[in-house]
């Protein structure tokens, strides 16, 4: 019985590892690095980069919202998509038949997967580890279905999908569309990072951390278990959701197909490989789900699927911790050529 | 020195050189980005990756075919550059492969991109950026509508005229039939099932007395088929894909059902579907063609079918010859290369456009005979005619007139 409990109390120690505190954002030099970059480059690239960049910021976000609930309170989800689909629906939805602003619909869809993401919550909570990543899994396979039924289907196109119209600039600031959606959808990450980062080093994060690094001894502490899980379901559904709304304004097009599980699957090789519980990696993680795809095909056609595989395996096997290993060898280097 | 006494003739004859100057400069090539002296940048999405990566062999097809083209001297002196990425059937991944052809590539135009999803979301941006989506790989009816999307074009028959021609078969030889609908949950089947209740009209209430649905992800469909049975009718209308279409005719056989069994033309393909159903079980199936089936050995010896088996055995010596996506994609490549004949040296996504929906008579080396392309100004459905055919021993048997199923019509 003993070796059961130590093997598994082990395994768990493995698979989320507890980042200290201050490492869950970026020193403030390379914070400012970063910044600029994501700002210029813009500037001096081609609009198909410029709606690459975007793409890389939304998926940023979703991985982000993923980081929080697994590398936060230690659950592990693989339905990330079924949220995301819900968040671009939304969106879509509003715009196409409500006429909503596009500015609106990201609180909207934010606050639908919350409340979405909170009730799957609830009895999911019963659940844990791998049991609660089926769980999910399930919900992921089960959307693209459900986005079909008939009888959403004046609303949702059915299997046709829903075309959405690209907002313009505002105020005819001389921007083209791509270029304003860049910068409005950096703005949102960027206030996203910030609350995020700020949430957990508040009392709720510590709370989280404290629930995935040994249950036991946090609800001795006095940590209600229940509503820190929930919330930690509800806060990641509910950022998924604003990415979703985002990447459907951007895309121009939300439809089952966009939203399988193979997304839900992305997103969370993304976090992996980002550096589970480090939130800068998040956008690393996007880099590898959006770019490497393109490289494994540029290697080969008929087998850029194996190519990608083989190039997973290359990251997880040198950097087995994902972005951060990179980031903390970086920092040491750039400390060592300083001083000498 | 002469002096010209006659200033009118001057002026005439500077008027005639001028106008020789002029009419030369209008017969001198044009081109818009993607196409030049010596090469056309062709842009291509395909899912060679994904769920439907059973369809990637099209681009494959047409990339040794285009290759085929280019060794024998190209088009009008100038070599096709075919460009195809992978976008794994999912519609983010081909907004952003086709920004990348169209901006980065800076390609003519994009050719063949396959599945209704995909290009249901590239449909606004191509036409917003005036880039022709020719030839798109989707059966969907959406795509003939050259007043409010003038730069895109189907090519394949569309999925809601195959099922309006069984209706109005069924309307005719069986009035009083009961019909069982099979459909796949997508918009595939949902079009092919649209088309069927629209060709049955009123009747379509009385008429059909069961419909079911299955999802692409089902291990099998035995259940359905039970079910339908069940439900009394004396005509089947199976409208899935190969896979699904081999299970429900076996399935049929074995609990003894013996409806008038309509098999839609996605899953006609000999080799992947009747073969392993059984040909026992496949007698009086009825279905709609307009290209050859490579396994039916009355082709044996048409000029055509030969083409293709040379094509196979020199250019493409992987690609399977009983896959129907690899006729498709050698017949659409032939279209593709007629269309660029056309325009000779003027190479404007304009004209490629204007040539495209100017197709008289065409006809690719494996329609069936009878069975032509045209297109027009007010016609962008490249292939509008099928022609009924009926399952005997190993072979189908054409059988009836070649029947138009335009919309509308």
């Amino acid at each position: 019985m003993s070796t059961i409990q130590e093997t598994t109390a082990e395994t768990q120690a493995a698979t989320v590892d507890a980042p200290p505190k201050k490492a869950m954002g970026l020193g403030r030099t390379a914070s400012w690095v970063m910044l600029i970059i994501l700002l210029a480059l813009p500037l001096f690239v081609r609009n198909f980069v410029i709606f690459q960049m975007t793409m890389l910021l939304i998926y940023g976000i979703a991985v982000l919202a993923l980081n929080i609930l697994t590398g936060g309170s230690g659950q592990f989800s693989l339905g990330q998509s079924a949220f995301y689909a819900i968040g671009a629906y939304t969106a879509a939805i509003l715009i196409e038949h409500g006429g909503v602003n596009y500015v609106l619909t990201l609180p909207a869809a934010g606050i639908v997967c919350f409340i979405v993401g909170f009730l799957f919550g609830l009895p999911a909570l019963r659940l844990s580890g791998i049991y609660l990543a089926l769980a999910t899994f399930a919900l992921a396979v089960a959307m693209p279905q459900l986005l079909k039924l008939g009888v959403i289907e004046h609303w949702t196109g059915g299997v046709q999908g829903l075309v959405v119209t690209k907002p313009d600039a505002p105020f005819g600031l001389p921007v083209s569309q791509d270029m304003w959606l860049y910068y409005f959808t950096l703005v949102v990450s960027l206030a996203i990072y910030l609350a995020s980062v700020n949430l957990l080093r508040s009392r709720s994060g510590r709370a989280m951390m404290a629930i995935r690094d040994n249950e036991i001894a946090a609800s001795a502490m006095g940590i209600d278990l229940s509503i820190y899980k929930t919330l930690a379901f509800g806060v990641s559904a509910g950022i998924t959701g604003v990415a979703g709304a985002l990447g459907a304004i951007a895309v121009q097009f939300v439809a089952p197909d966009s939203y399988t599980f193979q997304l839900a699957i992305a997103l969370f090789l993304g976090m992996v490989v980002g550096g589970v519980g480090w939130l800068p990696g998040s956008l690393a993680g996007a880099a590898f789900i959006v770019f490497v795809p393109n490289i494994a095909e540029g290697i080969s056609k008929g087998l850029s699927g194996a190519f990608f595989g083989v190039l997973l395996f290359v990251v997880i096997y040198l950097v087995p911790h994902g972005a951060r290993q990179g980031a903390i060898y970086a920092e040491t280097l750039f400390n060592k050529l300083r001083r000498s | 020195m002469p002096v010209i006494k006659r200033p009118a003739a001057v002026i005439s004859a500077a008027l005639i050189v001028l106008a020789t100057a002029s009419s030369a400069a209008f017969a001198q090539k044009k081109y818009d980005s993607g196409a030049s002296d010596t090469e056309i940048k062709i842009g291509n999405i395909m899912p060679y990756s994904g769920p439907a990566s059973a369809y990637g062999v099209i681009g494959k097809t047409e990339a040794a075919y285009f290759k085929m083209i280019n060794d024998q001297g190209g088009i009008n002196g100038r070599k096709i550059n075919f460009i195809s990425y992978d976008d794994a059937y999912s519609p983010p991944k081909t907004v952003e492969q086709a920004r990348k052809l169209v901006e980065s590539d800076e390609v003519l135009f994009i050719f063949n991109s396959l599945g209704t999803p995909p290009n249901s979301a590239i449909h606004k941006y191509m036409n917003a950026k005036k880039v022709p989506q020719l030839f798109v790989a989707t059966g969907a009816t959406k795509w003939n509508d050259p007043k409010d999307f003038p730069w895109t074009m189907g090519w394949q028959p569309n999925y809601q005229s195959e099922t309006r021609i069984y209706a109005k078969y069924i309307l005719e030889h069986m009035p009083n039939a009961k019909i069982a609908v099979l459909y796949q949950n997508d918009d595939y089947g949902k079009d092919y099932l649209k088309g069927l209740l629209d060709g049955l009209g009123a009747k379509a209430k009385t008429m059909v007395v069961a419909q079911d649905s299955y999802e692409l992800s089902e291990p099998t469909i035995d259940s359905h088929i039970v079910k339908l049975k069940a439900s009394g009718a004396d005509v089947f209308m199976n409208i899935t894909t190969p896979k699904f279409a081999a299970q429900a005719i076996k399935k049929i056989a074995e609990i003894g059902w013996k409806p008038t069994h309509f098999l839609n033309n996605v899953s006609a393909s000999i080799g992947s579907v009747i073969k392993p159903a059984g040909y026992e079980n496949s007698q009086d199936i009825i279905s709609a063609a307009y290209l050859m089936d490579a396994a039916d050995p009355q082709w044996k010896d048409n000029a055509g079918m030969k083409a293709f088996d040379d094509f196979l055995a020199k250019q493409f010596p992987e690609g399977n010859r009983l896959d129907g996506s690899v006729m498709v994609g050698y017949n659409v490549a032939q279209t593709m290369v007629q269309v660029l004949k056309q325009c000779g040296d003027n190479l404007t996504r304009a004209n490629v456009m204007k040539q495209a929906a100017s197709l008289k008579d065409y006809t690719p080396t494996n329609l069936l005979p009878g069975i032509k392309i045209n297109t027009s100004a007010n016609d962008f459905a490249p292939i509008e005619q099928l022609q009924l055919m009926r399952f005997r021993g190993e072979r189908w048997v054409l059988f009836g007139k070649i029947i138009s199923g335009e919309i509308g019509g």
